[in-house]
């Protein structure tokens, strides 16, 4: 038996977090590390003790071994807690912990290790008797090997990285043709991302169900599973919206047994000691194989803690310092049972700071909103703030907004309440495609698979035309600023505002909209204070301010009250929020400054991030969607397009340059012949 | 605070529902209508044709220049709107648009040049309204802002402007020696004596390829020295930016030197020389019933303590010498947080009302408070009891106090303005700073009907000393047209055309129009004196 009195927690945001909240409930001093770019975040500040690691890049900070082994030393940490990603499922950090005299709080790095490489893992399923997916995970990479294995396995079968998890480095490959370009690309991003560049190819599955059992092991021997969770709902091989149960499995109770057992015999099989995920593919027709086995605490395991009423982060920590599981063991846990109760239903949604409406790229910037109302059965765990920075170093995820319920459609209701109601502004988010997800008639019906996005949600939202209430209201956000100014400034500041003793004209203001621009004009009629006669576009309405805030607004038209969140973010910026819907309004300046036009022909960064190569030369002559600059970002690789044919005017950039959003990469002339 | 609570509030005697006050707010409901149809044909300018033609070059109207010069939402006190309406020769408006305004935080008294009117060129109307607003920049020591683009002067009028015209020029550099600005931004032709305009200015900004600044034109050059030029190279904005050193800033186009113009305003960074207002509290009677309460007929008396508590912080009145000179209502309260003494009317002006009123803006000086006077006034009382008591020199001494006080004054026209009245309440002529008109509003040296009256009787006196008899019919039709001229004469409307007040408004903006008014004389110090004429005692 150890004790935990010290704990460090190599890794970041809400995750640092969510392990500090329990380390708080048990009496365990806490100890964050952090890199350059996160020193004023809330969980350096929420730790007892905070040492720096390094500069913001992850490998010279979250991922830098000796660093937090020397925080661990400098700090008198005497456990290490991973969290997820990093350097969670490191087997030679656990072993380098474990070294170091200290308690690594996750299973044995053999455990790890075995789990780490897909080829063993499933081999060591397979032998263990649970069904694996038909598949290649031979040592020969030869690229034509892989290619004839594709072709045995039967298309489409899906490419993925031997050593990675979480999406990158897979490719989906849907005929012979395309194998040899995503065999290079699945092997550079696996490369890049985790080293080994070392591919898998197995059977795709059509419209299958992502469902995962959670599993927990103790160093006495016992391994139980605490049911499942399903996360079918993923983009870019992604979660983004899970719950548990699983609609599935709750209909099919004999399923969620069978599926249970195989997993508990997964983690008898290597030996597992705490959290770990065993995650799994359901077909159609209720088949099921194995797909691997996280060996950490998963993201998504506040969906079990809801429906449990277990504190996963608690129960790991008494595993790590030997104790036995909290669990009363009940008959048949080897055969399916689970000791941990099932109540009620909980759904969690990633809020990621990402553009869904522009191929999910991440996005970064200030958040300059950032605030979540209390609601019953809603839980938040975030390691974001109104104010904190949204880097392009990390993962973009901000926030997961969580609901239980009595049933599914409690939760569902609960969670599409809070998306709705939390006030998020400064970066571009899901929070919109959330809602559009959550709303969504198969999603109510929990007819989920794995293509559920690309199947119902494909298609851009429609664009509905501009709220005129919802554009006045950031209109009056200025209002009231230039009334406060007027104040300020020995005006008299009671005067209704924009009086004229002769009126000529209504008020203007420009704003615009996604780009598309909103003509607003209003005029105060004098003798009804605070009613605005306003015309938005072509239409009229009389609008009459019932109350205004520094962030708020309620307004009343043709009889009908509202309230407004409206605030400004930015010099040039105004966010509204109604009902879920964010609008993210920019101020037209009324005096353009002189020479600050758009560069035409200007192909500008998407994104911030770094120029991998150049494919352009200064007099190139370029073709519309040809390859100008590959740029990686967030770990993800975009690449720039020339928008219209013509000669390559300009080349701005070179390859390894940092570059910023809107930053100009190229011009293309398309005047030159 | 605590010493505006130990002021009462003002109880309204007014009945809302009886005929009087109905007849007044059907009467004043129907003058507003009638001058928002008047404001309408002020704001079209030169009418539909000359608009079209001035927008199709891509110009902004004057009234679009002035609201983008304007801090946005901040009010904007135009001055001599309807000036020039019906008067011979004349547009509604005239050809210039003017008043004080908000730009970059500081209130500036803004001139616009009416392009669309005969080109902007100056007529003797537009001259006397510049010529107003000369004065109120000077008084108020406002910031000028002036956006220019004139033909010069109306030609064919040349013997009514040019001689006084010169005293613009004056005006302005004596306003840069003391230290009150003049910004000015030259949107299109400003030639012959416009082109003194940005010559007399401390700051100038011209539109590239669209201001013109030259003494005489191509034609004339050619006339008077044979060189053949063009307009650009002659007085154009790059011009005289980069060679003359007229120009001081060369603007892009008309927003850019729209943008200059408030820049240049935000780095003078002006300061308000008067004390900053107080805090401030609506009042709790409603303005809305000003117009059932202000008497149509102005020979129906009205009670000014009803308009008062309608317009001042709180409805709050410090009444002075209430039981002493009662036709003279005086007393303290604040306007906006503006603290104020009030001179108001209430029936003819009587030896004690008048001794009152002079002893009050005694006081005001002393405490340099400014002076806001409601004026409703038929003149002071006739008779020979009241010329034995000496009403001329009590008259006299209001007048004294009115012309050699030195603190702000500001004007309100409620009714009737006849005769030396007008004068001892602080008329036009007595430079208050700032004088505006309610629409009920009659002013005249005496009535019609008292005029037809004594015409009566000198020609009955005429008549009987030459023995003839009376030509009843020809007196009868000479009375009425005496009376009709007169009547039409006294209008407020007809006041307000020649610029015999700054603008008639809308009774229920009064308390905004004060505030607006006291603002921009605040940016002059407000000092009073002890300093008057001899009072005849």
């Amino acid at each position: 038996m150890r004790t935990i009195e010290t704990l460090l927690v190599a890794n970041r945001g809400e995750i640092a977090r969510r392990i500090f909240r329990t380390c708080r409930e048990l009496g365990i001093a806490t100890v964050a590390v952090y890199s350059d770019a996160d020193a004023e975040a809330p969980f350096v500040r929420e730790a007892d003790q905070a040492l720096r690691l390094g500069p913001a890049p992850s490998r010279e900070s979250y991922l830098n071994v000796p660093a937090i082994l020397a925080a661990a030393e400098a700090s008198g940490a005497d456990a290490v807690h991973p969290g997820y990603g990093f350097l969670a499922e490191n087997a030679a950090f656990a072993e380098a912990v474990a070294e170091a005299g200290l308690v690594f709080v996750g299973p044995t790095p053999e455990a790890i290790r075995s789990m780490g490489l897909k080829r063993e893992a499933k081999a060591l399923v397979a032998a263990a008797g649970v069904p694996v997916i038909p598949g290649y995970d031979g040592a020969d990479q030869d690229p034509a090997v892989l290619a004839a294995e594709a072709v045995r396995i039967g298309f489409p079968v899906l490419l993925k990285a031997s050593a990675g998890g979480g999406g990158k480095g897979m490719k989906r490959v849907d005929g012979p043709d395309d194998l040899p370009a995503a065999i290079e690309s699945a092997k550079r991003e696996a490369r890049n991302a985790f080293g080994d560049d070392v591919l898998l190819v197995e059977k795709y599955v059509e419209r299958p169900r992502h469902v995962e059992i959670q599993i927990f092991g103790d160093t006495h021997g016992r391994v139980v599973h605490l049911h499942e969770r399903e996360c079918s709902l993923q983009r870019r091989h992604q979660k983004v919206i899970e719950e548990a149960p699983s609609p599935a499995l709750a209909a099919n109770p004999a399923l969620r047994v069978r599926m249970g057992a195989a997993a508990v015999k997964v983690g008898r099989a290597i030996g597992y000691v705490g959290a770990g995920t065993v995650e799994l593919i359901l077909s159609q027709d209720g088949s099921f194989y194995f797909l691997e086995v996280n060996t950490r605490l998963q993201v998504e395991h506040p969906v079990t803690e809801e429906v449990t009423g277990l504190d996963l982060v608690r129960e790991q920590l008494r595993v790590a310092e030997g104790h036995p599981l909290s669990l009363p063991v009940v008959e048949g846990e080897d055969e399916g049972a689970s000791p941990a109760p099932l109540t009620g239903w909980a759904l969690e949604a990633r809020l990621y700071a990402e553009d869904p409406d522009g191929g999910f790229l991440p996005q970064s910037g200030t958040l300059t909103d950032f605030a979540l109302p209390a609601l019953a059965g809603v839980r938040v765990d975030t390691g974001v703030e109104a104010g904190s920075e949204v880097s392009i170093h990390y993962d973009p995820m901000l926030a997961k907004v969580v609901a239980r319920g009595a049933d599914r459609e409690e939760a569902r209701r609960r969670l599409l309440n809070a998306l709705r109601r939390m006030s998020v502004a400064g970066v571009t988010t899901n929070r919109a495609f959330l809602v559009r997800a959550l709303r969504h008639p198969a999603f109510v019906a929990g007819d989920l698979h794995t293509h559920f996005f690309e199947e119902h949600l494909s298609a851009p939202p429609a664009t509905r035309p501009v709220d005129p209430r919802a554009a006045f209201a950031a209109v009056l956000v200025g209002v009231r600023e230039r009334a406060l100014a007027r104040a300020a400034a020995e005006l008299p500041a009671g005067v209704p505002s924009g009086y004229r003793n002769q009126p000529s004209q209504k008020q203007h203001a420009e704003l615009e909209l996604d780009g598309t621009p909103v003509h607003v004009r209003y005029q105060h009629q004098v003798r009804r204070p605070g009613t605005f006669d306003v015309e938005v576009g072509d239409a009229a309405l009389v609008v009459r301010v019932v109350t205004q805030t520094a962030d708020s607004v309620v307004l009343e038209a043709e009889g009908h009250r509202r309230g407004y969140r409206a605030r400004r973010t930015g010099p040039a910026e105004l966010h509204v929020q109604v009902s879920g819907r964010a609008l993210t309004f920019r101020e037209v300046p009324r005096f353009p400054e002189p020479g600050a036009r758009a560069v035409a022909g200007g192909c500008l960064a998407p994104m911030p991030g770094r120029v991998v190569s150049v494919a352009v030369a200064v007099g190139d002559r370029v073709t519309a969607g040809k390859t100008l600059v590959v740029l990686e970002a967030m770990k993800m690789e975009h690449t720039v397009t020339a928008p219209e044919d013509g000669v390559a005017a300009a080349v701005h950039v070179a390859a390894g340059d940092q570059v910023d959003a809107d930053q100009l990469l190229v011009t293309v002339d398309a005047s030159a012949e | 605070m605590v010493a505006t609570r130990a002021v009462p509030r003002l109880r309204s005697r007014v009945d809302v529902r009886s005929e009087a006050f109905t007849a007044n707010r059907e009467a004043a409901l129907a003058s507003l209508a009638s001058l928002a149809t008047l404001r309408v044909k002020a704001n079209a300018g030169g009418g539909e044709k000359y608009v079209a033609r001035h927008k199709k070059r891509g110009k902004l109207l004057p009234r679009e220049r002035i609201e983008l010069l304007l801090d946005r939402d901040a009010p904007f006190l135009e001055i001599g709107g309807l000036a020039g309406h019906d008067v011979k020769g004349e547009t509604t408006g005239t050809s210039v648009v003017g008043g004080v305004g908000v730009v970059s935080g500081t209130e500036c008294l803004v001139v616009a040049s009416e392009a669309t009117v005969k080109g902007g060129a100056v007529t003797p109307m537009s001259l006397a309204k510049s010529s107003r607003l000369a004065d109120i920049a000077e008084q108020n020591r406002l910031v000028g802002v002036s956006l220019i683009e004139s033909a010069g002067a109306d030609l064919p009028k040349q013997d009514q402007i040019f001689v006084k015209g010169g005293a613009g020029f004056r005006s302005l550099t004596q306003r840069s020696a003391a230290r009150v600005p003049t910004v000015c931004l030259v949107f299109g032709s400003s030639t012959a004596g416009g082109a003194y305009l940005p010559g007399m200015s401390d700051y100038v900004v011209m539109v590239k390829e669209q201001a013109q600044v030259y003494l005489a034109g191509p034609p004339l050059v050619k006339m008077a020295t044979g060189e053949v030029t063009d307009h650009e190279s002659l007085g154009g904005a790059a011009m005289h930016a980069s060679v003359s050193g007229v120009s001081d800033y060369l603007a892009e186009d008309e927003r850019d030197a729209i943008r200059l113009g408030r820049q240049i305003v935000a780095h003078l960074e002006i300061d308000k020389a008067g004390p900053a207002p107080g805090p401030v509290e609506e009042p709790v009677l409603d303005a809305e019933e000003l117009l059932g309460i202000a008497s149509a007929d102005v020979k129906v008396p009205f009670d000014p303590r009803e308009v008062i508590g309608r317009i001042v912080d709180g409805s709050r009145f410090s009444e002075f010498k209430a039981l002493y000179g009662k036709t003279i209502v005086c007393g303290w309260a604040r306007i906006h947080g503006y603290p104020v003494g009030i001179l108001a009317n209430h029936g003819t002006l009587f030896s004690e009302s008048a001794n009152k009123g002079a002893q009050f803006i005694h006081l005001c000086n002393q405490r340099s408070i400014p002076l806001v006077f409601l004026q409703n006034t038929t003149g002071f009382m006739v008779g020979a009891k009241y010329e034995a008591e000496g009403i001329i020199k009590n008259g006299a001494k209001l007048i004294n106090a009115v012309s050699n006080s030195t603190v702000p004054a500001v004007t309100i026209m409620t009714g009737a303005s006849f005769g030396a009245g007008n004068y001892g309440m602080s008329g036009r002529a007595y430079a208050p700073r700032f004088l505006f008109t309610w629409p009920n509003h009659r002013i005249a040296v005496m009535g019609g009907k008292q005029l037809a009256g004594v015409l009566d009787i000198i020609q009955r006196a005429a008549a009987a000393k030459k023995g003839i008899e009376v030509d009843e019919q020809k007196l009868g039709v000479m009375k009425a047209m005496t009376e009709q001229t007169i009547d039409k004469q006294s209008t407020a409307l007809y006041a307000t055309a020649r610029l015999w007040d700054d603008g008639i408004i809308d009774p229920r903006d009064t308390r905004t129009v004060l505030a607006l008014s006291l603002s921009a004389a605040h940016h002059a110090p407000v000092e009073g004196t002890m300093d008057f004429g001899v009072f005849r005692h």
